[in-house]
Order: C-alpha cells, then sequence, then structure tokens
C-alpha cells in the first residue's frame, strides 16, 4: 500500500535538480571515497586479517621459508599450556571490574560536582584532568618514585608510622597490580570527569529546577533526572572504559620496566607484545593471542552497542 | 563529531570543495611520507662513510665509542656515522632492524644470541677481517667468534666478569674471610645478617629480571659443571632434571640471605646499597663500577669469584659476557666496513676504549693493561684462568625463552621460595616451543 502510493509522489518531486553526476564529480568522489577505503583496507583490515591468517602459523618473522602451517596447534597450546595465559585473563577482568566500579564513577561524581560553580572549579578541574595530560613515560616515572620500595613516599610515609619490612609494591605479584590499577584509575578519573563535564555542560538546567520544583533531592536529581538525560555521554564513558580495560598495556609496560610480562602483572595485551617483539619472535603464538583479545572485545562491545541501539529502535 | 562537521559545513560555504581537496591533499601528503622518508635512508651510500649502529646510549659507552671511532676517522680517511639507541631498545628491536636497513657494523654480544642471527642470514661472514686480527685473540676468544657453520662472525670488543663483589673496609671491620666454599659462603651470609647488613644485595625490579640470572648460572655452574649448564641453556636437557633441582635447592638456602625488597629494586639501588655498606656482598658484574663516582671509594671495592660448591667442577667457569661487532647482512659499504671492523678488532682501538670506559676488560690480548685500574686487572686475571667462559644467562640460551619463561619464573619463585617443582614443570612446558624449530 505504502509503496503504491509514496512512487508518484517521488516521481513528481524529482524534477528540478539534476541527478547525474558530471565525470569530474565521479573522479573527485571515486577519488575521496577510495583513499580512505584504500587506507582503511591497508591499515586495518589487512593487518587483521593477516593476523588471523599468521596465528595458523608457526613463524620466526625472519625469512617466509620458515613459514610453517600449524593448524588450531597455537589456540591449543595456549589454552592447555601456557601458564601466563589463565592469569593474564583473569588480569584483565579484574582491570575492567576495578575501572568500571571505582575510577570511573568517581570522575562521574568530581564532574557533577564541579558542575555547580563551586569556587576554584577551574583550578580543581585543571588539577584532577592533569595525569591525562602527562605523557604516560612521566607518569610511570611518578609513580615508580612514589612506589619504590627504598626511597619511595609511600613506604616513607608508612615507615613513619609503624616499622618493619619495606613493602615492594610493583615487586610483589599480590600486589603490583592493584598498585598499577591505581595509577591507572588516577589517570582515567580525570578522562571520565572531563568527558561528563562536557557533557554536563549542554545539560538544561530547566530540568534540573523542574526536579526540585517537584522536591526532588539532590541524590534523586541526580539518578532520575541527569543520568538519564546524559545517555548518549554515558554510552561513550561505559565504552571508553570497556576499551581503556582491555587494552591496558602502557602504564603496565611502563612500570614493570618494559619487560613484558611480569608475575602478577601479566595482561592479554603484554603477552602479545612479549611472543612478537624482542629478539626471537613468535610471531604466530602472538598473532594468536592478539585474535583472542580481538574476539574478547568484539564480544564485549559489540553486545553492548548492539544492546543499547536496540532499546533506542524501540 | 557533531561539532566539528556543523562548523565545517558554515566555513565552507561556498567553496567547499577546495577545504575537502585541502583535507584530501593533507591525507594523501600523510600517507605518502613514510615511503619518502624510506627512499631518503636508502639514497645514503657515499664511498667514503661506514654507518654504525651502536648500542651504547648510556654516557660512558657513548664517549669511549665516539673516541674509538674519531680514531678511526683519523687513520683511515673515512668518517663514520653513528646510529646510537638507548641499550634496551636495541635489542627489543634487532630482529626488525637487521632486515629493515641496518647500518653496516653494529654492536652485539656473542654466544647463542649471535649464532642465532648468523645462521639466519642476518649477518655477514667476516673470516678476511679475522686474517688480520685473529692473532691477537686467545682461543677462546676465536671460539666465541664462530657462527655454527665455522665461521667468524663476530669481533670482540671486551668483556668483564660476574663474581662476588664487596667492599674492603667492611669485611675488614667485621673481620669476614673472603669464602672457598659453599659452608663457608652461606656460614659468612649468616654472620652478616646478625651484624645488621642484608647480606646479598638484591635488585631485579622494572626491567631488571635479568640480573637474578646471574646467581642462577653460578649455582648450576658450580653444581653440575659447564656442560650440563650448557645444554640446559641449549634446551638439550630438561629443566625438570634432578640437578636443576638440586639447583633450586641451592638457592632456596640463599634466598634467607637475599636483600628483601629485591623485586621492586633497580639493579643500580641494589648496587648503591652495597656501596653504601648496607649489604655485605653482590652477585653482580664487573658493570657495578658504573656506578660508583667517586674515585676514592673505587679502590676499596672488589670481588672473589662464586664460591665452590661440587670440588669436581671447583671454580673452572667464569660467566664472562662478550660485547662486539658485527657486519650486516648487505653493507652499503663492504671495503669501509671491513677496514672498520679491522680497526675495532685492533688492540689500539680495546685500548681506547678501555681507557674512557674503566668497567670492562680488552679481549685482545695485546691492548695495554697498562691503563688498568686493580679491579680491572684482577677481572683480566680472572678470566684468563678459566677452564671455561660462559655468557651469561640469556646470552647462552634462546633470549626470548629466558626473557618470557624462565625470568618471569624465577621472580616469581624468589617471592615464595619453595622446593621448585611447579616453577621447573612450568618452564619445561615451553621449553620444546622455543628449542625445537
Amino acid at each position: 500500500m505504502s509503496s503504491v502510493r509514496t512512487a508518484p509522489r517521488a516521481s513528481s518531486r524529482a524534477h528540478p535538480r539534476p541527478r547525474r553526476l558530471g565525470p569530474g564529480d565521479r573522479l573527485f568522489l571515486t577519488v575521496v571515497v577510495g583513499i580512505p577505503l584504500l587506507a582503511l583496507l591497508v591499515f586495518v583490515w589487512l593487518p587483521a586479517l593477516a593476523s588471523i591468517g599468521l596465528s595458523f602459523t608457526s613463524w620466526d618473522g625472519l625469512t617466509l621459508s620458515d613459514l610453517h602451517w600449524v593448524g588450531l596447534e597455537n589456540y591449543r597450546q595456549i589454552f592447555t599450556d601456557y601458564p601466563p595465559f589463565w592469569p593474564a585473563v583473569t588480569h584483565n577482568v579484574i582491570w575492567l571490574l576495578f575501572t568500571a566500579l571505582l575510577p570511573t564513577p568517581f570522575g562521574v561524581f568530581l564532574a557533577y560536582q564541579l558542575d555547580r560553580k563551586i569556587r576554584f572549579t577551574r583550578v580543581y578541574q585543571t588539577a584532577i584532568f592533569i595525569p591525562m595530560v602527562l605523557s604516560l613515560a612521566v607518569v610511570g616515572l611518578i609513580w615508580d618514585i612514589i612506589y619504590n620500595p627504598d626511597y619511595g613516599l609511600l613506604n616513607g610515609v608508612i615507615s613513619t608510622v609503624s616499622s618493619g619490612h619495606p613493602i615492594d609494591w610493583l615487586g610483589d605479584p599480590n600486589l603490583n597490580l592493584w598498585a598499577v590499577l591505581v595509577a591507572s584509575g588516577w589517570r582515567h578519573t580525570g578522562y571520565i570527569m572531563i568527558l561528563y563535564l562536557a557533557g554536563l555542560k549542554g545539560f538544561d538546567p530547566a530540568l534540573k529546577e523542574a526536579a526540585a520544583l517537584d522536591g526532588a533531592n539532590g541524590r534523586q536529581t541526580f539518578m532520575k533526572v541527569v543520568l538519564p538525560a546524559m545517555k548518549p555521554v554515558n554510552i561513550i564513558i561505559l565504552v571508553v572504559t570497556v576499551m581503556e580495560s582491555l587494552r591496558a598495556f602502557d602504564i603496565v609496560y611502563v612500570l614493570g620496566g618494559g619487560t613484558g610480562s611480569k608475575p602478577g602483572m601479566e595482561l592479554l595485551s603484554l603477552l602479545i607484545s612479549d611472543n612478537i617483539t624482542g629478539e626471537s619472535s613468535h610471531i604466530g603464538y602472538g598473532s594468536a593471542l592478539a585474535v583472542i583479545l580481538l574476539l574478547v572485545s568484539l564480544a564485549a562491545i559489540g553486545t553492548f552497542l548492539f544492546q543499547t541501539f536496540r532499546k533506542e529502535d524501540q | 563529531m557533531t561539532l566539528h562537521g556543523r562548523a565545517l559545513k558554515t566555513l565552507a560555504g561556498p567553496n567547499r570543495r577546495t577545504v575537502v581537496q585541502g583535507i584530501f591533499g593533507l591525507g594523501a601528503a600523510a600517507l605518502a611520507t613514510p615511503s619518502l622518508t624510506a627512499c631518503g635512508a636508502g639514497a645514503a651510500s657515499d664511498p667514503n662513510m661506514v654507518t654504525f649502529g651502536s648500542n651504547g646510549g648510556d654516557a660512558t659507552p657513548k664517549k669511549a665509542y665516539a673516541a674509538v671511532t674519531s680514531a678511526f676517522e683519523k687513520d683511515s680517511k673515512l668518517t663514520v656515522k653513528t646510529n646510537t639507541v638507548d641499550h634496551d631498545t636495541f635489542q627489543k628491536s634487532i630482529s626488525t632492524y637487521l632486515q629493515g636497513t641496518p647500518d653496516d657494523v653494529f654492536t652485539w654480544f656473542a654466544g647463542y644470541r649471535m649464532q642465532y642471527f648468523a645462521k639466519k642470514g642476518l649477518a655477514s661472514p667476516i673470516d678476511d677481517v679475522w686474517a688480520t686480527i685473529g692473532a691477537g685473540f686467545s682461543d677462546a676468544a676465536k671460539q666465541l667468534s664462530k657462527g655454527e657453520d665455522g665461521k667468524y662472525y663476530f669481533v670482540p670488543l671486551y668483556n668483564y666478569p660476574w663474581a662476588v663483589f664487596y667492599r674492603k673496609s667492611v669485611f675488614k671491620q667485621h673481620g669476614y674471610q673472603i669464602p672457598a666454599n659453599w659452608s663457608q659462603f652461606t656460614a659468612l651470609a649468616k654472620q652478616m645478617q646478625k651484624d645488621g647488613l642484608s647480606p646479598i644485595a638484591s635488585g631485579y625490579g622494572g626491567g631488571d629480571s635479568w640480573s637474578i640470572l646471574g646467581t642462577f648460572d653460578y649455582l648450576n655452574l658450580r653444581a653440575n659443571g659447564y656442560d650440563f649448564h650448557m645444554s640446559l641453556m641449549r634446551g638439550q636437557a630438561p629443566w625438570t632434571d634432578r640437578r636443576v633441582v638440586g639447583t633450586i635447592d641451592l638457592w632456596r638456602e640463599l634466598a634467607p640471605y637475599l636483600q628483601s625488597g629485591g623485586g621492586g629494586r633497580s639493579w643500580q639501588d641494589a648496587a648503591q646499597s652495597l656501596l653504601d655498606k648496607k649489604s655485605g656482598m653482590a652477585v653482580i658484574g664487573l658493570f657495578l663500577g658504573q656506578q660508583i663516582t667517586d674515585d676514592s671509594l673505587r679502590s676499596d671495592v672488589d670481588f672473589f669469584p662464586f664460591p665452590e660448591i661440587d670440588p669436581t667442577y671447583g671454580q673452572d667457569a667464569v660467566e664472562a659476557p662478550t660485547d662486539g661487532f658485527m657486519l650486516s647482512r648487505s653493507p652499503k659499504n663492504p671495503d669501509g666496513a671491513h677496514k672498520f671492523l679491522e680497526f675495532l678488532g685492533s688492540a689500539k682501538a680495546e685500548s681506547i676504549y678501555m681507557s674512557v670506559d674503566p668497567s670492562n676488560v680488552a679481549v685482545n690480548s695485546a691492548a695495554g693493561t697498562g691503563s688498568y685500574n686493580a679491579l680491572q686487572k684482577k677481572s683480566a686475571e680472572l678470566i684468563a684462568g678459566a677452564k671455561y667462559i660462559t655468557q651469561f644467562g640469556d646470552r647462552d640460551s634462546d633470549p626470548g625463552f629466558i626473557s618470557t619463561v624462565v625470568e618471569p619464573g624465577f621472580t616469581e619463585w624468589l617471592n615464595h621460595p619453595d622446593d621448585g617443582s611447579s616453577l621447573l614443570r612450568t618452564i619445561e612446558s615451553q621449553r620444546s616451543r622455543f628449542f625445537t624449530a
């Protein structure tokens, strides 16, 4: 029915604008679309597919003649006979939970407080955002100094309160992950705060006023009015948090001294670089790990986005 | 995103196309840049220039290499273009470096690590260089410089021994004696603990986990001998062998005497604790000397060889990593590179290097030892007297195996030293992945 009705309307409307493109326009469009497409293929799809292909091989990365097809052997070994693999998965999950439960809500909380036009709000914003501005090498250096067992700030403070053995923050496999998570959370909070603050700036204050008139208290206003209205920003923040947790690499690498996985601090991303970089590389093995990380990331982000947009469509 | 889009539209208005073209042009330029720079690097081939890739990023080696290259430039009328990279970065990127457009001559290590790249065809044989420089080197040094195919691939510059370092004044003050065997060694450590010292300095935090291999290597060499140690390192013996279990047991005996908190400390800080008289001893290499800034302190530092464990083997092996040079796969200036290597292997070059960097010992036996300090003299004697010379854990073995399996295993074990059975099982489970190919 509807198609019958719309068809004549469309034809009657299509008069003034010529729909044909000239040869110059076509060429221009081809180039403008083609170059990014080519870049996308060469820099994104080709490496991704090559990784997947390489993950079924055994290769030292030096000469092509050494490339052997091994089928699923790499995956079998990783799942059954690779000691750092399951700790790495656990640590990635811990990382995700920690980041999602502490620094992210805290960043939102700070943004909400700073949006209330309190005094010196600019100073606070800058101070909290500064960790994000610093280069990671500097962040690593700062926390290295704080955690140093001999002259570190943290042990210095602790030793004035109680005596005893110095705590080996970065060396103890039971502690070092948490030590690094604090450092990472310190950065992440500022990031989330800025994102959320930007969202709050575009928030219509009339909604808050209306909530106040209706007798809502501060908590109710936030939970029932602000948070739902900020949905697009919430999605961005959640995606950012999940992504940052899964790709966590840099700060561990810096604090771990650039040696790749240290006991207690194994992460999937570090295992990949462990196997691929260095003098004797196992390209196939590392690629298999990368494919696993890719699948996990796709599953996490995919599920989330799918859910969100399906709700929106309804 | 939306903000950008909006701004563009209003700005562009009538001539949107020019803006888009401009953006497109920028994008194309960005895409083209990498290939352009690659071309630039390839074109630089000058018959009067030799390129030299150096891993001497620290101040002292950098100065020493500069002295060597400028002496060569004066002698040969060739110029040397040195490309210095930080030591760790150089090591990590070596495979990609050698496959790309490497410098003609580059710094590297003797042992398994040199043979690996020689076997893969990433270095050129230099038998003709050795025809000139061969006379200056001992048989052990010659052996170290050959690949598995019997050809020379390596020109040694210097080596340095690993030993147990201490401060003479500390030993004098407490009346300690140099321990000759294991029971004296552990007894001394116990006594030091009573006297309020950390018996053995320990620092393997951050990127320094390699430093614990020195202790393991010596324990294994002394308890099980050179042959077994080398077959273990080359992946020919299982790590679950009862002899390795024995080595771990010895290490466990030593564990209570290690300075606590080693997992978060750098080797430099551990060395400093020895110099500050907080630790009694340190199992470390002669590069400890780089930590010494005050020369009066240098004369107070001494070392003794790692004590005997099994009298069958005594103290017959010395761990003395050798650094030197290799010739890349297809040097741009082969003649110049050969001349440069010949010069690097000469006694003169080695003497120049040692005069700037006193924490090493020249390999060329004709190099002047006159400028040596007491520690260098003693080191040279120790190495000359050794029946076997090993390189170091990560140089005698597959470096990937050591850095991704053995080192994490050892550091984790050191936190809770037990009988090591699970540690050794873990290491053994990964051995075949590195040594079958």
